[in-house]
């Protein structure tokens, strides 16, 4: 039986969940971590860095969720402020110059919502990385590890290939934000998540996602190696496909991969269905 | 046609109507026009005449499409695109499809957006419009859909486009299909910009959320109606996360101006021959003949 979104929530939310500073190390064998936006500062809820995979330097961007309540201060519990946004742009280019495919992990339950991040652009910071990763000439793959929420994880999803991890959500905003805007009701969060349709499988049928990525029987939390040792394979299978493409093939076919999702009728007189 | 447009769609301003329950009042919005900046209140015909705009405190209310349409384009050069466009149910959400049929009837409008292409003082450009009647105007796979194609269509006729913004938001009613007419758009707006070709947003009230974080933000020139609400999160959001209340000017245009985000705040009455300006500007009459 599969399990429901609501119960995926559940084992998302597991203490011992691995966290991308966990799978950095059991991931890559080597990691660089750069800092900054060069414009504001530096974001903790958004890592950045090279890395290697088998001898193959790599660009990793990656909302970062903490596991305490110090690590969570420090990364404002895998909130972004424009900052994040600007760093991984940054990051990005720069792996474009270099030729890096880029990874990224996406971890996170929204952009912050906040007076310095309105002052600093939010929404001008997560646009802007939407429209220059469509055109971005390497490859990006990504990944959504937990939780992906609204356009905070979209920043980061705009790419060739996304997996989801098998229990992983990815959503237009959290279940219990979408209970309490269209039901007024927060309290009926679980029922939010189950109509949502935001699993893995929920994604892949509406081509938002590619592939699933298998966790250990029970949830990662249980076995960080084995869920790593999947995420590694993935990585390793997927990026060939993509550097074999000419650059122009590349960007058409990521651009299509987002320009056909949308339904809707042009059908003269028709009703909604 | 406009002509169909226009008979189809009452002209009526938007009243808030939270805040007129809130004065205790009851105003017919028929008569009156309550200022939800200032709380002026003044009498309809004169705020029409003023262009829907408080002779108070200057704020820009809300304009259909229909009426924004006739105040930009030149006389009978606007051209519909993709009229008939309807939403359907993509994740079968409940109650999605009457809330549909209600905003129709209510607003004569089909979708959130109306896109066309028409001339702006002899300049030709394509024009989309957002009409926030329909569903605070939140960007589901229709308006994800007719931006998009608003934007491939100027490219391949070498078009300049503007768009006036106004949204809530996502459309949470389509989940995640929702979110990814965010991307999208962005992805068509880039091509038609690696073309040469000019974008230039107006940011009208209000311009929120997943809107302001896809097309409405990615101008080369970004104007603002003066007064008006533009921000990513909802303030009462913040003000949750903050514990405090924000100041009366937080998102308003003139803090979006003085952080950067947008290049001028334009009023209602200089509106049309500013951007007939900016399009000669980005013409071929000002090129470089040498
Ligand atoms: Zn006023």
């Amino acid at each position: 039986m599969a399990k429901t979104a609501w119960e995926r929530m559940q084992i998302v939310r597991e203490k011992n969940r691995p966290t991308i500073r966990d799978y950095i190390p059991l991931i890559f064998d080597e990691f660089v971590e750069l800092h900054g936006d060069r414009g504001y500062g530096d974001d903790g809820a958004i890592l950045g860095g090279i890395a290697t995979i088998k001898g193959m330097a790599v660009t990793v961007l990656a909302h970062v969720k903490g596991r305490d309540l110090k690590e969570n201060q420090a990364s404002n519990f895998a909130m972004p402020h424009p900052e994040g946004y600007r760093k991984a742009l940054r990051l990005a280019h720069q792996a474009e110059k270099f030729h890096r495919p880029v990874i990224c992990f996406i971890d996170t339950p929204g952009a912050y919502c906040g007076i310095g991040a309105e002052e600093r652009g939010q929404g001008e910071a997560i646009a802007r990385n939407m429209m220059e990763f469509m055109s971005l000439k390497t490859p990006v793959i990504s990944i959504v590890l937990g939780e992906g929420g609204s356009g905070g994880a979209l920043a980061l999803g705009v790419c060739d290939e996304l997996a989801m991890m098998e229990n992983a959500l990815y959503s237009i905003i959290s279940p219990r934000g979408f209970a309490e805007i269209l039901w007024r009701d927060a309290s009926r969060e679980q029922e939010a998540a189950n109509v949502m349709r935001i699993t893995a499988e929920d994604l892949v049928n509406f081509g938002v996602a590619e592939a699933i990525i298998p966790e250990p029987q029970g949830g990662a939390h249980l076995d960080h190696d084995k869920a790593a040792d999947a995420i590694s394979a993935y990585i390793l299978k997927t990026i060939p496909k993509y550097m074999q493409n000419p650059i122009a093939k590349l960007l058409q076919n990521r651009y299509d991969k987002f320009r056909k999702i949308g339904k809707f009728t042009e059908q003269k007189g028709a009703n909604p269905v | 046609m406009l002509q169909d447009l226009f008979s189809k769609v009452k002209s009526r301003v938007s009243v808030d109507k939270h805040i007129q329950a809130k004065s205790g009042v009851n105003i017919p919005s028929d008569l009156m026009f309550k200022c939800p900046r200032c709380g002026k209140v003044e009498f309809m015909d004169a705020f029409q005449m003023h262009n829907k705009v408080c002779s108070n405190c200057g704020y820009h209310a809300r304009l259909t499409a229909a009426e924004r349409i006739e105040e930009i384009a030149d006389n009978f050069t606007f051209t519909e695109y993709d009229k008939h466009m309807k939403s359907v149910n993509p994740i079968d959400f409940e109650g999605y499809p009457d809330k549909i049929l209600q905003q129709r009837r209510r607003t004569g409008l089909r979708e959130a957006v109306i896109t066309g292409e028409c001339q702006i003082m002899g300049h030709p450009c394509a024009l989309g419009v957002m009409d926030a009647r329909f569903m605070m105007a939140s960007m589901g796979s229709v308006v994800g859909e007719k931006i998009t194609r608003l934007f491939e269509r100027a490219e391949e006729k070498n078009f300049p486009v503007i768009i006036f913004a106004a949204s809530g938001g996502a459309r949470m009613q389509e989940g995640i299909i929702s979110l990814m007419q965010m991307a999208k758009t962005s992805g068509a707006i880039g091509r038609h910009s690696q073309k040469g070709l000019l974008y230039i947003t107006v940011l009208t009230d209000p311009t929120t959320g997943g809107v302001t974080a896809s097309f409405a933000s990615l101008g080369d020139i970004i104007i603002a109606e003066p007064k008006v609400m533009i921000g990513f999160a909802g303030r009462r959001v913040i003000e949750g996360t903050i514990k405090q209340r924000l100041p009366d000017d937080f998102q308003s245009a003139e803090f979006a101006l003085q952080h950067g985000f947008v290049d001028m705040i334009v009023e209602r009455r200089d509106m049309r021959k500013t951007l007939a300006q900016l399009l000669r500007l980005h013409s071929g009459e000002v090129a470089y003949h040498g």
